[in-house]
């Protein structure tokens, strides 16, 4: 019903647009819009109103960033990376994120793509797939579910719940951006792995698997594009260190890196 | 066409201001009467040389492309008459006017006359009165000019007011004014980006800080702790950064990558009054910005602000306003040129660059710009909770009802309290029945000494918490994320940034209608509108519902409205309601002062009545552009 009140009111409109470009004016055309009422043009005049000229409230967006592009200086220099792609609108998303290391063709990453809905103020709700891949062949899908955004004290956060036939995952990534200047930032990140099944062959043990503790120093100039350095302390716990000392692979290990954070 | 130059502004002092590719020679009849002729006289006869005078009644007014050059590199614009501003346009009040609008863009475009009352068919509206202008296409527009005073008009079509699509209009009065002055000038604002709108809204979308160089640092942080110690500015910050709000969010887009231009001029180009000593100057300020609030003042000088919105105030004198977008505000002032040149100074309100010009008796020597004002922070007050001046140590809130308040979606939960000092603080007026504060730990505090008194001058006399409420649908999910828990009409607040700053600032409780409205008749219901946002997602709405989500908001003809807005955000909101006037509830019954735009500050409530007299669909919007999309709603008048 409001809906046909609101096409009458259209079509009226739209009567006086015909009336008024022809005789320019006639200020008592709008004395009495309710004389005018007909439904005509009604679907004409509804396209009309979508149109408008006005401007796209919620525009399709697309977005990527590279949070992270770096060396480190670790034996062999490997290159990594941190990177977050969506294309949406505001209540609908979808990210494509991707983080790994690469050092001397052997390459190690996380893949995930996911459907993201905004449900609360400050966080949106995702769902999709993790791709585990290495060049050694330890690939390793996961479904994936998880909320992502902004918590209390400015957090940038994420935390997934990865879930395959072999073993259950959690991880967390969280940052918070300190301000030494509008453009001088310093930035502490930490990420976490926690696996609930032993994986020898992915390199996985159960429990607290592996944190990674950053703390990147960047200079915006401007607000797309930021070289930084900094420090990363990348930690492996229980099954997964003692994995990893079999392998004659340090379990901690701290390194100095230096990279560029941009986004367009 | 009457165009009005001057030699005094030479070529050189244009390089980094405007430069426009060429000025168009736009005609239109010049057949003043001589009461018109005298006032004419005293207009705009040292504004931009670049910015054309038309007067008469028939216009013909064209939208171009234009390459314009105002940061130093030249940039596409749109251009009415091909000048920045568009021509400012003299009517006289009871004349039918004219206007024949050519759009020469490759894009639909459109134009509207702000604060005019005339029929809706005429208002200029694309998707209300009208499709808009397609491209090649011209619309005419006529309607008789039924008031005075200083009004504008812009685009109302996607950003095209960001790329230069406004001009001034002044209506003289068919009866003379009460008003002395001898000179009178437009002084018009707007900000200019570079950068294409539709970059500037992604950026805004994708990083809602982008323009902002004014956030909190460590340093300020560090500044507090020497100040107050550890505890206390912990204590200072906490609440904010639970609720992940900013209180230095004062523009979405700032000086970063706008210049402030003041009729068209960047302030390297300085607008420039010739104005002798002993002369008294009319200067009718025009905000047609996209996004930008100024704080304006001439130092050295008293300003007496005459008119607000076109229509006549009581004089007051102050020393500095505020201008919202879209407002505006005429003030007399007289300047004694002989001994120093004056600078208007408009300054952005989040102190990121200004506009500027200068009142001189001799347009080679210019007043220099003052220091900026140093970078307000927000207080708890914006965010709707009413705590001015508070300082929380050793708070005792026992015998305090504060059930009921609706605190929860405020994530306050866990606040910290203690040692709270409540004793000076004032709530006069404050509503805390309803509040829930559960798990806020306020053990301890002392509100012995609180003032919870009604406050006088404050709350609308005749406020009727009977009305009938207009049902309006209201939606809470996640495009919004704060709601002011406690609103108070804040009139005689000149907000963030000027208060207390030792200047007599205007504020809305300064603004008395010349002409009593004694006779008015009262509000026979109420529409209570919550402004809705979410900063981090960068999305507007009224009661969390978007424009185009949203049904009509229905009137009936002759009927007279109560009309509250609630600031559930932190940002200023200018309302706009087309074709309809506003009158605001400033405390005297008498004298509501009439206005077409309404600023709505944060965290606050602000009611006006409004009389539907005039048949049609109108918008009723926030004037930020950005804002807008989201931020509007469409009021239907009709018959019973």
């Amino acid at each position: 019903m409001k809906i046909f009140t609101h096409v009458i009111v259209m079509a009226t409109l739209s009567c006086f647009l015909t009336l008024s470009n022809k005789v320019s004016a006639n200020t008592d055309l709008a004395a009495d819009p309710v004389k005018l009422f007909s439904p005509e043009k009604e679907a004409k005049l509804i396209e009309l109103l979508k149109k408008a000229g006005k401007a796209e409230r919620d525009p399709t967006l697309f977005y990527l960033l590279f949070d992270q592009l770096e060396f480190s200086s670790q034996q062999q220099n490997p290159l990594s990376w941190d990177s977050t792609a969506w294309i949406g609108r505001d209540s609908h998303k979808i990210y494509f994120k991707t983080e790994g290391e690469s050092v001397s063709g052997e390459t190690d990453s996380e893949n995930q793509l996911l459907y993201s809905h905004a449900i609360f103020p400050f966080w949106d709700v995702q769902a999709g797939a993790t791709f585990d891949q290495s060049t050694e062949g330890k690939d390793q899908n996961w479904a994936t579910v998880g909320v992502q955004g902004l918590a209390p004290y400015f957090f940038d956060t994420s935390i997934y719940l990865l879930l395959n036939n072999n073993n259950a995952g959690v991880s967390f990534d969280g940052e918070f951006d300190f301000l030494f200047s509008q453009r001088l930032i310093l930035t502490p990140q930490i990420k976490v792995n926690y696996y609930s099944q032993d994986q020898p062959e992915y390199g996985i043990g159960s429990g607290l698997s592996s944190s990674e503790l950053g703390v990147r120093l960047r200079y915006e100039i401007n607000r797309k594009l930021a070289p930084y350095f900094g420090v990363k302390w990348q930690k492996s716990y229980g099954a997964t260190a003692d994995l990893l000392k079999q392998a004659n692979t340090k379990s901690s290990d701290v390194s100095v890196v230096a990279g560029v954070r941009f986004w367009f | 066409m009457k165009k009005i130059s001057t030699q005094h502004v030479s070529r050189r002092q244009f390089v980094r201001g405007i430069a426009l590719t060429s000025v168009s020679a736009a005609v239109a009849s010049y057949l003043p009467s001589s009461f018109a002729a005298e006032q004419m006289k005293k207009m705009l006869e040292n504004s931009n040389p670049d910015v054309p005078i038309l007067q008469g009644k028939q216009f013909e007014i064209v939208i171009t492309e234009e390459m314009v050059n105002i940061t130093g590199t030249p940039t596409k614009a749109t251009l009415y008459n091909k000048s920045i501003a568009g021509p400012t346009l003299v009517w006289q009040e009871g004349d039918t006017v004219t206007i024949k609008v050519t759009n020469k863009l490759s894009v639909s475009s459109s134009l509207h006359w702000h604060g005019i009352i005339l029929p809706f068919t005429m208002d200029g509206v694309p998707g209300f009165s009208y499709e808009g202008i397609a491209p090649g296409e011209s619309y005419t527009y006529q309607f008789k000019v039924q008031q005075h005073g200083t009004y504008w008009y812009h685009s109302h079509s996607a950003y095209q007011e960001q790329t230069g699509l406004y001009g001034a209009i002044v209506i003289l009065p068919k009866e003379k004014e009460a008003l002395e002055y001898d000179k009178d000038f437009v002084v018009q604002l707007s900000d200019w980006s570079d950068v294409d709108p539709e970059t500037v809204y992604s950026n805004l979308k994708k990083s809602p800080d982008y323009y902002n160089y004014v956030r909190r640092t460590v340093g300020d942080f560090s500044n507090e702790v020497s100040e107050k110690g550890l505890a206390k500015a912990w204590n200072g910050r906490k609440m904010w950064n639970k609720m992940r709000m900013s209180n230095r969010d004062l523009s979405d887009v700032s000086g970063a990558t706008y210049t402030f231009l003041m009729n068209g001029l960047a302030p390297n180009a300085h607008w420039r009054a010739l104005v002798n000593k002993g002369e008294k100057v009319r200067l009718r300020f025009i905000n047609s910005s996209a996004m930008t609030f100024f704080d304006i003042r001439i130092p050295g000088l008293k300003m007496t602000v005459v008119a607000a919105d076109g229509n006549l105030v009581q004089p007051i004198d102050v020393d500095e306003f505020r201008i919202g977008v879209a407002e505006t505000y005429d003030v007399i002032v007289e300047a004694d040129t002989d001994k120093q040149p004056y600078a208007i100074f408009a300054q952005a309100i989040d102190r990121s660059g200004f506009a500027l010009g200068s009142l001189t008796n001799n347009t080679a020597i210019l007043a220099s710009a003052p220091a900026l004002d140093s970078v307000p922070n927000l207080t708890m007050v914006d965010m709707g909770m009413d705590m001015k001046g508070m300082d929380m140590k050793g708070m005792d809130m026992k015998g305090m009802d504060m059930e009921g308040m609706d605190m929860k979606s405020m994530d306050m939960k866990g606040m910290d309290m203690k040692s709270m000092d409540m004793k000076s603080m004032d709530m006069k007026g404050m509503d805390m029945k309803g509040m829930d504060m559960g798990g806020m730990d306020m053990k301890g505090m002392d509100m012995g000494g609180m003032n919870m008194g009604n406050q006088d001058g404050f709350a609308p006399i005749d406020y009727n918490p009977q009305l009938p409420q207009m049902e309006v649908p209201r939606k809470r999910g996640y495009q919004t994320t704060m709601r002011a828990s406690n609103p108070q009409y804040r009139l005689a607040d000149p907000g963030a940034g000027l208060r207390n700053n030792g200047r007599k600032v205007l504020t809305y409780a300064d603004l008395k209608n010349i002409y009593s409205t004694k006779s008015l008749p009262k509000p026979k219901r109420e529409l209570v509108l919550h402004l809705t946002g979410n900063m981090e997602r960068y999305m507007w709405s009224i009661d969390g519902i978007p424009f185009d989500e949203a049904p009509p908001l229905r009137f009936i003809y002759g009927e007279r409205v109560r009309i509250t807005f609630i600031n559930d955000t932190m940002m200023n909101h200018p309302m706009h309601l087309h074709g309809l006037w506003s009158e605001l509830e400033t405390g005297d019954e008498n004298h509501l002062p009439k206005k077409h735009t309404v600023v709505v500050q944060p965290g606050s409530k602000i009611s006006f009545r409004v009389t539907m007299d005039a048949m049609g669909d109108w918008p009723f919007h926030c004037h930020m552009l950005y804002h807008m999309m989201g931020m509007f709603r469409r009021v239907q008048v009709r018959m019973a």
